[in-house]
């Protein structure tokens, strides 16, 4: 092989490579401030190589779409896709800023780990080959089992990471095993290539249909799709909240990303028999997601059903399998990322007032809006956009996947989709109510206690996360055009 | 030469009798070895189907596998252990402060 | 003078943006009259409107100002922009109108309350959200104002959220359940903006009324029974009424420009903004009329025995909202916008009316059996009182005569039992209205302490009523029998109706109506002042055999209550119940578990034993395999 081909078209990668090289200069920063306690300087190199991140999405975005070494492609959808994994980066590096000991003591290892998860997050959503997808996974996959036990001194913290890596490791054996069986079908890792062998006849079709069963399965964990969702609640709560923030943006992001370029170029010519179990299991899941919600005290399980629930959402894009609802799911993740991260923000501030605890109990908010009426505002904001309340950004995410799903024929999955958020009103709205309808159960010794003032950079996320939301409402055309879908 | 059917057949059981042990044991060590095990009845079926496309890429698969699998392994047992340190057992049905 | 439009919703944002950040410096009376300034400069916008558009050609009265281009998604458009029309400006000047009369009122009726500011940012935002409802020129843009003022009504209902009593239970539950009654409708509504979106490629109205007519008629159909179960829930009909009553427990004012006035009628608007469709579907508008026919019907029969003055108000809301769903349904488009003009007059005056003798008693009494001769106390309400109950009675020359006429008569050629039921209603709304006037106002002080106790409200409550009472009187006018002033206006905006009556027709049916309404208060006269004042709330004399029978059922609210507790709510929680605690937490694990744990899964460490556990997680995903498995090589 020629050497030149190594870096023809690698500028499709330019954004990893920033990050990786970012990754290994703070790991030498942090080697040579070794001993120092506090990790400000860790974060703010951090922030600085994803901010660099996306200078260099910015640079390449709207260039004709090239491919480098069969392996990773820079189109629309890959660009749209990194651009929602870096913001939900930074916005996660800045809300680690709030005075937890144990990212303040390990501060090197916490960012490293977080560039490496962004890094496997981008990738998924470039990659056009098996084996690129599934190492991209495994990136990320492996660094966040990590993050979500990094309170090693919080028992809870620790079990999220080994429930999270025990089922995380069995679901990926099945998703590679999947990719094995693919290989086997179409005689290539190569996404494109698996589609032409297997359209003109060739290779053998009778391993393309285990193949998709065992895929489905290893993305239907990484997104949390009912039944492989059980992990959900439990690592989100048991995880540090930055973490969770993060992850639940990202993970989402990156794993539909390769959900839906492996479904839509591998193998679009078998819709008609992936899209109905996809159908079944976004219904299962947004009914199981919306309805157990209800059910939930705590604010950060409330929120994990809550996810699950709009992974089920925007599994009707794929559903639809059109290039219009490819680019509906880039903007509904778009939006996603800021409303979910802002919730999580608002609650690490609320965590911070009431005895960093790692979660907040539902019971806690009551009465919150007259004590912290900022924050209150905020999480409103963010609870009525989740709801999926017009003109916020989460009602346009929505309507735009409900429309690419009604123009291709999938009027009745609409019908059942429109109807869950319907039910979801009610526990997103509790929240509110508990925040501006209830008077706290013990007024006396929860007045007493001092106000803790959230750390500048939380109050940052929250305003941007506010803002976008809000603008995202006003001016959807904008991002809609700028986020772009598969094939567009 | 062997059909390549019966690799993929021999696989699929060893794959099979991999899951099999991770829904049935309940120690997270063994758990893993499972785990494990699964991973390589697909490595097996990656190495037959690349013999009969006569490719290197599903070797290359495999070799890929196997990186990840050690990593995968490194940090699993850093997790075990730091979960060893605070309950002194790797028994998984202790494992449960987060329900409901 | 139409480019300013833009101006109307500019004055409610900046009230509320302003109270909202400098509120607290202002003071309570900065706060009101930044509050109600804004809707008032609104309200002439409003009237600039309305003399700009009359300047135009009769026929061509409508005008698109555009604002930005909002949403361009592929061929999907919808832009900021809005529809100025007969219908719009007519909506606008009520909105505005009486919207500025119950701010100015409410600077009184509110003063010295703790959340002062709060409630004049959120009723500002109110005004905003029905604007944008009522002045888009797309479905989309409606359905963002549509849900902006169910959130208002949400957030105001729930005002008074720390408190709780007999009558409303936990205020806050009120709010709450305002919030998702109309979530069931906004359901409808979005699924029919996406089936408009599908059938014709346009939300924009004006192109939908040109696409309209490649609708098939069960795609139209369909629409309008979506559009329907939209306007249910905005407008309090049936089956979703059941939230309206209860959304008295915000304050009055509230009652009088949300649940009264309004934002309830935004159902009724749709439907007369979409008569273009509603014209292609005679079934959906035939299940309409029925369904306004019933609702009024049995929302009086609820009305003639509550005893909070506010809730017979409120269930006479959701029957006059009764009447203006049958004439949209029989396609009397232009008489419903009449009837809900000269509605928004009446009922508000009759609710701010209400307001004052809430202030005036005692503990904020509402329960009419106390009242009686309170007309000593408070003559001033009692007059503005009794001229709003005219009005709703529809005793001849008060405006609800001429309203509720013009529907009647449009019923009569569509269907003659419908019309029955709708003079049935009108003799029930007579008594009710008669009812609530003699026990309150007339006979005897039936509690001495309240009557002790009642005194006449400041001025700042009674003024701004005087200019309702006068608009409840003469609002008549607007559209006389034969001149039709109104209706010929509206024409540009929701076209000719397709029905015109002779005249000797309109005036035997005038003459009905006169002689039911006039009877009615007859009955309620002999009944609550010549009858004895004991007992009250039951009915008897002439009436008593006639209504006699329905009485339980109506005391009882026809058991709707019971029925959404048992048939709805009960299955929606037992299913997260179930899907919360046996899905999710033990079926599979037990499965599992079953031989080994049987006698450790007894004894009350069911759920501590059997949940969180990762072989339950493994499982649940190993059966997702399977069946994935069996589906694609099986099924496959």
């Amino acid at each position: 092989m020629d050497t030149a081909l190594l870096f023809d078209n690698a500028v499709v990668l330019l954004p990893e490579l920033v990050l990786a090289v970012g990754v290994m200069v703070l790991m030498m920063v942090d080697i040579g401030r070794r001993g120092q306690n506090g990790s400000q300087l860790l974060a703010g190199l951090s922030v600085a190589i994803l901010l660099l991140g996306i200078g260099a999405s910015v640079m390449i975005w709207g260039r004709a779409p090239v491919e480098y070494l069969d392996g990773a492609i820079s189109d629309g959808f890959a660009l749209s896709v990194r651009l929602v994994i870096l913001i939900a980066g930074v916005l996660g590096v800045l809300l680690s800023r709030n005075w937890f000991p144990a990212i303040e003591r390990q501060g090197g290892a916490f960012y490293s780990l977080h560039l490496l998860a962004v890094i496997g997050m981008m990738l998924m959503g470039t990659a056009t080959n098996l084996i690129v997808l599934f190492i991209a996974l495994e990136i990320f996959s492996l660094a966040l089992y990590i993050l979500s036990g990094f309170y090693r001194e919080n028992a809870r913290s620790i079990e999220a990471a080994m429930k999270y890596f025990l089922l995380g490791a069995f679901a990926s054996t099945f998703f590679v095993y999947g990719c094995a069986l693919l290989y086997g079908a179409g005689g290539s890792s190569k996404f494109t290539q698996i589609h032409e062998t297997l359209a003109t006849g060739g290779g053998n079709p009778s391993l393309v249909l285990p193949g998709i069963a065992l895929l489905l399965v290893g993305f239907g964990f990484k997104v949390s799709l009912v039944p492989f969702h059980m992990w959900t609640p439990d690592v989100y709560q048991g995880a540090p909240t930055p973490v969770t923030a993060f992850m639940s943006v990202g993970t989402k992001a990156a794993a539909f990303a390769g959900f839906f370029r492996l479904m839509m170029t591998a193998l679009p010519s078998f819709h008609d028999q992936w899209a109905m179990p996809l159908a079944i299991l976004a219904v299962l899941t947004m009914t199981v997601g919306n309805l157990t919600a209800l059910r939930q005290s705590s604010v950060k399980r409330m929120l994990a059903y809550s996810g699950i629930a709009h992974a089920g959402n925007i599994l009707i894009a794929l559903v639809a399998g059109t290039a219009a609802a490819s680019s509906a799911a880039a903007f509904y993740l778009f939006a996603y990322a800021f409303m979910n991260i802002g919730a999580f923000t608002v609650t690490i501030a609320l965590e911070r007032q009431y005895g960093n605890e790692n979660d907040v109990e539902q019971s806690r908010l009551a009465g919150a809006a007259e004590r912290f009426p900022v924050l209150a505002a905020a999480m409103a904001i963010f609870m009525l956009s989740l709801s999926g309340i017009p003109p916020l950004a989460g009602f346009f995410g929505k309507f735009l996947v409900f429309k690419a799903a009604v123009e291709a024929g999938w009027a009745w999955l609409v019908v059942i989709g429109v109807l869950n958020s319907a039910v979801s009103a009610y526990y997103y709205l509790r929240i509110v109510v508990a925040m501006y309808f209830q008077q706290p159960e013990q007024a006396g010794d929860e007045k007493e206690q001092p106000f803790v003032p959230a750390s500048r950079s939380s109050v940052f996320v929250v305003v941007v996360s506010v803002l976008a939301v809000v603008v995202i409402g006003l001016q959807p055309g904008l991002w809609a055009d700028l986020l772009r879908g598969l094939g567009q | 030469m062997v059909e390549t059917s019966y690799y993929l057949v021999l696989a699929a059981i060893i794959f099979t009798v991999g899951a099999t042990g991770v829904l049935l044991r309940r120690n997270a060590l063994i758990i893993f070895m499972c785990i494990e095990m699964m991973l390589n009845s697909v490595n097996l079926t990656l190495i037959a189907l690349a013999r009969q496309w006569g490719n290197l890429e599903g070797q290359i698969f495999v070799f890929m596998i196997m990186a990840v699998a050690a990593a995968e392994v490194a940090v699993g047992l850093a997790i075990l252990i730091a979960n060893v340190r605070h309950r002194q057992s790797i028994n998984i049905d202790e494992i449960n402060l987060l329900k409901w | 003078m139409l480019e300013l439009a833009w101006l109307i919703l500019v004055f409610p944002a900046l009230g509320a943006l302003v109270n909202l950040f400098v509120g607290d410096r202002l003071g309570e009376r900065g706060i009101h009259v930044v509050a109600s300034g804004m809707v008032v400069l609104s309200f002439v916008v409003s009237l600039g409107l309305f003399f700009g558009l009359a300047g135009l050609d009769e026929h061509h009265r409508t005008a698109t100002v555009h604002l930005w281009d909002w949403i361009t998604v592929g061929s999907f458009h919808a832009p900021a922009a809005l529809l100025i029309d007969p219908l719009s400006v007519t909506m606008a000047l009520v909105v505005t109108g009486v919207g500025a009369l119950i701010h100015i009122y409410a600077g009184g009726y509110m003063h010295g309350e703790q959340n002062f500011q709060r409630f004049f940012v959120y009723l500002n935002f109110f005004i905003l959200a029905m604007l944008v409802l009522i002045l888009s020129n797309n479905f989309v843009g409606m359905f963002v104002g549509w849900e902006g003022v169910g959130l208002a009504s949400y957030l105001l209902i729930g005002f008074y959220f720390d408190r709780h009593d007999e009558s409303y239970g936990h205020y806050a539950d009120a709010g709450k359940k305002a919030f998702l009654v109309n979530r069931i409708g906004d359901f409808g509504m979005l699924l029919a903006v996406f089936l408009i979106w599908t059938s014709v490629g346009s939300v924009v109205f004006e192109e939908v009324h040109h696409g309209a007519g490649a609708l098939t008629a069960g795609a139209a159909t369909a629409i309008c029974l979506l559009l329907l179960l939209a306007a249910t829930g905005k407008s309090a009909q049936l089956p979703l009424f059941v939230w309206l009553p209860d959304a008295m427990a915000g304050p009055t004012p509230v009652s009088a420009l949300i649940h009264a006035a309004t934002m309830v009628t935004a159902g009724i608007y749709m439907v007369a903004r979409t008569h273009f469709l509603w014209e292609l579907a005679p079934v959906a508008g035939g299940l309409a009329a029925w369904v306004g026919g019933l609702t009024a019907l049995m929302a009086a029969t609820i009305a003639l025995t509550q005893v909070d003055l506010k809730k017979i108000l409120a269930y006479s809301t959701i029957s006059q909202l009764g009447y203006m769903m049958l004439g949209v349904g029989v396609g009397a488009y232009a008489f419903a916008i009449f009837h809900l003009v000269t509605h928004a007059f009446f009922k508000a005056l009759l609710f701010l009316a209400a307001g004052n003798v809430m202030h005036g008693l005692p503990g904020g009494e509402l329960d009419i059996r106390k009242m009686g001769n309170l007309r000593a106390k408070m003559p001033t309400t009692f007059w503005l009182f009794l001229i709003g109950a005219s009005a709703l009675a529809g005793l001849p020359i008060f405006s609800g005569f001429f309203s509720k006429d013009g529907i009647l008569l449009h019923v009569a050629n569509f269907n003659i039992p419908l019309y029955l039921i709708g003079l049935f209603t009108a003799l029930l709304t007579a008594i009710y209205s008669f009812r609530a006037v003699f026990m309150a106002f007339l006979g005897e002080a039936r509690d001495q302490h309240v009557h002790d106790h009642a005194h006449e409200s400041p001025a700042v409550m009674t003024r701004p009523l005087w200019v309702l009472a006068f608009l409840a009187v003469v609002g008549g006018a607007l559209n006389l029998p034969v001149l039709l002033t109104m209706e010929h206006y509206l024409e540009a905006a929701v076209g000719a109706p397709a029905f015109h009556p002779n005249v000797t027709m309109e005036f035997v049916l005038l003459a009905v109506s006169a002689v039911v309404a006039v009877a009615g208060v007859g009955l309620a006269y002999g009944r609550y002042v010549k009858g004895p004042s004991t007992g009250v709330g039951r009915i008897s004399g002439g009436v008593a055999r006639l209504v006699s029978p329905l009485e339980l059922v109506a005391r009882n609210k026809w058991y709707v209550d019971e029925f959404y507790a048992a048939w709805i709510v009960g299955p929606l929680l037992g299913l997260s119940v179930w899907f919360n605690q046996v899905v999710d937490q033990g079926v599979v694990d037990r499965a599992v578990n079953l031989v080994g744990q049987v006698s450790l899964s007894l004894g009350g460490n069911l759920r501590k034993m059997h949940n969180g556990l990762v072989p339950t997680y493994a499982l649940s995903l190993f059966c997702g395999v399977v069946a994935l498995l069996l589906w694609f090589v099986i099924g496959g």
